[in-house]
C-alpha cells in the first residue's frame, strides 16, 4: 500500500526533476544569450540616463567635470533656471505644436494613402515602394533638397509661385516666423506619412472581409462603409501609431535643426538642448532641460497606458 | 441607390487624384535632386524652374568635384563615403551578433527576469536620444573615444539593438517550436540549435533587420555632429554634406551631387530588400 503510494508519487516527481533540469538549462542559456544585449543597453543607455540625472543636479561645465568627475556639489539651480526661463516654455510650446500637428498630419495622409492604394491597380507595387522613399532616405539629403526647392532666390517653388500663383515676392519658407514652423511640420508629414501608410496598409490587408461584404450587400455607401466598418477596425493601429509618432517627434532633433537651425520660431526642445550643450557649454542646464522633457514624456506615457491603453484592448 | 452611385464615382476619381498627388509629392524632390546634380550652378540660378536639362548644359563635373579628395581640389566625399560604410557595416554586423541570441532568448526561453528584460528593451526604444547625448559626449571625451568612428559605432549599436530584438523576436516566435524539439531530442545544445536550425530559418528576417540597422547608421546625423565635427578626416557623408552646405564656398549643385551619393546606397539596398524590410518593420512593431 505504502509502496504503491510511493511509486505513484515517485513517477511524477522524476518527470518534474527532468523538466526542472531542462528548465534550469533554459534559464542559464537564456541569461547567457541576453547578457550582451543587456550589458550594452545598460552601459550606453541606462547609465547615461542616470548620469544625465546627476549632471542635471550639478553646476557643471567641461572643466569642472574634468577636475572633479561626478563629485561636484549638488544644486537645484539648473532646474530653477530651466523652469523660470521663458525660452524653455516657448520651446516647449513649439515642440507640442510641432509634434501634435506632425503626428496628426502624417497619420491622416497615411490613412488617405492606404485607402487610395487599397484596390489593386497596375503598377501598385512600384508606386507603393516609391511612396516609402521619404521615410528611408537620409535626412540630411532630403532636408537639403527641400532647402533648395524653398529658397527665396532660386527655389523652384518660389519661382513657380511668382510666375503662376501671383505671389509678389518669393516667400522665405524657412526663415520667417509663421512660415518656418508650418514648413517644418509639412516636412515632417511628408517624411513620416509613409510610416503610417505602411502600418495601415498592413492592417487593411488583414481585415476580415465578411463584415464589409455584408455591409456592401446591404446597400451601404462607400463613406458609410469606411466610417462604420473599416475605420473602427483601424483605430487600434491608429492609436498605437499616434503614441509612437508623438514620442518620436517630441524628441526630434535633426529634421528641424537641418531645415532651420531652430530659427524663425522653430526652436523645438531638442534643438534648444543642443544649443545649450554645444553653443554655451552649459552641461548642467542642458541636462536639466533634457531631464524635464523626459519627465513630461514619461508622465504623459504613464497616463496614456493607465487610462487609455487598456480601454483600447477591450475594443 | 443614387447616393451609392454618386459616392462610388467621386471616390473612384478622388482615388486617382490622391495617388497622383502623393506620387508627385514623394518622388519629385528626388527627381529634382538628381536633375540639379548634373548642372553647373549658373544654370540653376538662370533657370530655377526648369524641369529637365538641355543636353548642352549637362555636366559630370559636379560629381568629379564632390568625390575628389581635398588635396586634389575636391570635397573629399569619397573618403566620407568610406567612413559611413565602415560605420554602417560594423554597426549592422555587431548589432546582429548581439541581437540574434538576445531575441532568441526573449522569444523562446524561459529564464529569470525574462519579462523585465523584454520591457527594458522596449522602454529603451522610447528614450529621448538627446538625454543620452550629453553624458555620452562627456564620458566619451573622458576616455578618449569621442573623436573616433569606434565611439560612433558603439552609440549606434546601443540605439539599434532594441529595434532589432523587436523585429527578430516577432519572426522567431513564428517559427514552430517542433522543428527545434526534434533536434533537441537528438541532444543538440541550445547554441547548436540556434546556429544550425533557427538562424538559417530566420534568414529573411535577419537580412531585413541588418538592412534596417545599416540604414539607420548610414543616415544618422546627431551623434556624428556631436562627436566628429572638429575632425574632417572622420566625417560621415551626412555630416560632410551638412557642414559643407552651411558655407558658401561650395556650390549648391556640387552638394546636390553629394546628396545623390548619400542617397544612392540607401535606395539600392531598399530596392533589393523592400519587401522583407516592410514586412519586418510592421510585424516587429505590431506585436509590441
Amino acid at each position: 500500500m505504502t509502496q504503491l503510494a510511493n511509486r505513484a508519487t515517485a513517477a511524477p516527481s522524476g518527470g518534474r526533476r527532468r523538466r526542472s533540469i531542462s528548465n534550469r538549462r533554459d534559464n542559464r542559456a537564456g541569461l547567457t544569450m541576453v547578457l550582451p544585449t543587456t550589458i550594452i543597453i545598460f552601459a550606453i543607455i541606462i547609465v547615461p540616463v542616470i548620469w544625465n540625472l546627476i549632471l542635471a543636479f550639478q553646476d557643471t561645465s567641461f572643466t569642472s567635470i574634468a577636475e572633479n568627475g561626478l563629485a561636484n556639489p549638488f544644486t537645484l539651480q539648473n532646474f530653477a533656471d530651466v523652469l523660470t526661463d521663458p525660452g524653455f516654455w516657448q520651446s516647449l510650446g513649439t515642440t507640442v505644436v510641432y509634434s501634435v500637428f506632425s503626428t496628426a498630419g502624417s497619420i491622416a495622409v497615411g490613412l488617405i494613402a492606404a485607402l487610395a492604394f487599397r484596390k489593386p491597380f497596375r503598377g501598385r507595387g512600384v508606386a507603393r515602394s516609391l511612396m516609402l522613399l521619404p521615410y528611408v532616405a537620409p535626412v540630411v539629403a532630403v532636408t537639403f533638397v527641400w532647402q533648395i526647392m524653398l529658397n527665396p532666390q532660386f527655389g523652384i517653388i518660389n519661382s513657380l509661385g511668382t510666375q503662376f500663383l501671383g505671389w509678389e515676392h518669393g516667400i522665405d519658407f524657412l526663415g520667417k516666423a509663421p512660415f518656418a514652423l508650418m514648413t517644418v511640420i509639412g516636412f515632417e508629414i511628408w517624411r513620416y506619412f509613409p510610416f503610417a501608410f505602411l502600418f495601415l496598409t498592413a492592417r487593411l490587408v488583414s481585415l476580415p472581409g465578411d463584415v464589409e461584404e455584408a455591409a456592401l450587400v446591404d446597400g451601404v455607401t462607400p463613406w458609410q462603409n469606411f466610417r462604420h466598418v473599416v475605420f473602427p477596425q483601424l483605430l487600434p493601429v491608429i492609436s498605437l501609431l499616434s503614441v509612437l509618432r508623438l514620442i518620436m517627434t517630441f524628441n526630434k532633433f535633426d529634421d528641424v535643426f537641418l531645415l532651420t537651425g531652430g530659427g524663425a520660431g522653430t526652436e523645438v526642445s531638442a534643438v534648444r538642448v543642443y544649443d545649450q550643450l554645444v553653443g554655451s557649454f552649459d552641461i548642467g542646464g542642458a541636462a536639466a532641460n533634457a531631464f524635464v522633457l523626459s519627465a513630461i514624456l514619461a508622465v504623459s506615457l504613464f497616463i496614456y497606458v493607465k487610462f487609455f491603453a487598456r480601454r483600447g484592448e477591450e475594443d | 441607390m443614387s447616393r451609392i452611385v454618386v459616392q462610388n464615382r467621386t471616390f473612384g476619381v478622388l482615388r486617382w487624384v490622391v495617388i497622383v498627388i502623393l506620387l508627385i509629392a514623394t518622388v519629385f524632390p528626388f527627381y529634382y535632386m538628381i536633375e540639379l546634380s548634373f548642372v553647373p550652378i549658373e544654370e540653376l540660378l538662370l533657370h530655377p524652374d526648369r524641369l529637365w536639362i538641355p543636353i548642352q548644359d549637362f555636366t559630370l563635373d559636379t560629381y568629379a568635384n564632390v568625390l575628389k579628395s581635398v588635396d586634389d581640389g575636391g570635397q573629399g566625399f569619397g573618403h566620407f563615403m568610406l567612413n559611413s560604410a565602415i560605420v554602417a557595416v560594423a554597426t549592422a554586423a555587431i548589432t546582429l551578433l548581439v541581437a540574434i541570441p538576445g531575441s532568441y532568448a526573449v522569444a523562446r526561453l524561459k529564464f529569470f527576469g525574462q519579462r523585465q528584460v523584454s520591457t527594458l528593451f522596449l522602454a529603451v526604444y522610447l528614450f529621448p536620444v538627446i538625454i543620452i547625448a550629453i553624458p555620452l559626449f562627456v564620458g566619451f571625451s573622458a576616455i578618449g573615444i569621442r573623436e573616433s568612428l569606434v565611439g560612433l559605432v558603439i552609440v549606434y549599436i546601443a540605439q539599434t539593438i532594441p529595434v532589432s530584438v523587436h523585429m527578430l523576436r516577432g519572426y522567431l516566435k513564428s517559427i514552430p517550436v517542433s522543428v527545434e524539439e526534434a533536434a533537441m531530442m537528438d541532444g543538440a545544445s541550445r547554441f547548436r540549435i540556434l546556429t544550425r536550425i533557427t538562424i538559417p530559418l530566420a534568414m529573411p528576417s535577419i537580412m531585413s533587420t541588418a538592412l534596417y540597422v545599416f540604414m539607420i547608421a548610414w543616415n544618422e546625423f546627431l551623434f556624428a555632429l556631436l562627436f566628429l565635427t572638429a575632425n574632417r578626416d572622420l566625417w560621415t557623408v551626412s555630416l560632410g554634406l551638412s557642414q559643407l552646405s552651411n558655407g558658401i564656398e561650395v556650390s549648391k549643385t556640387v552638394l546636390m551631387a553629394g546628396s545623390v551619393l548619400l542617397t544612392i546606397p540607401i535606395i539600392v539596398l531598399y530596392g533589393l530588400a523592400e519587401r522583407t524590410l516592410t514586412e519586418g518593420l510592421t510585424s516587429g512593431a505590431d506585436k509590441g
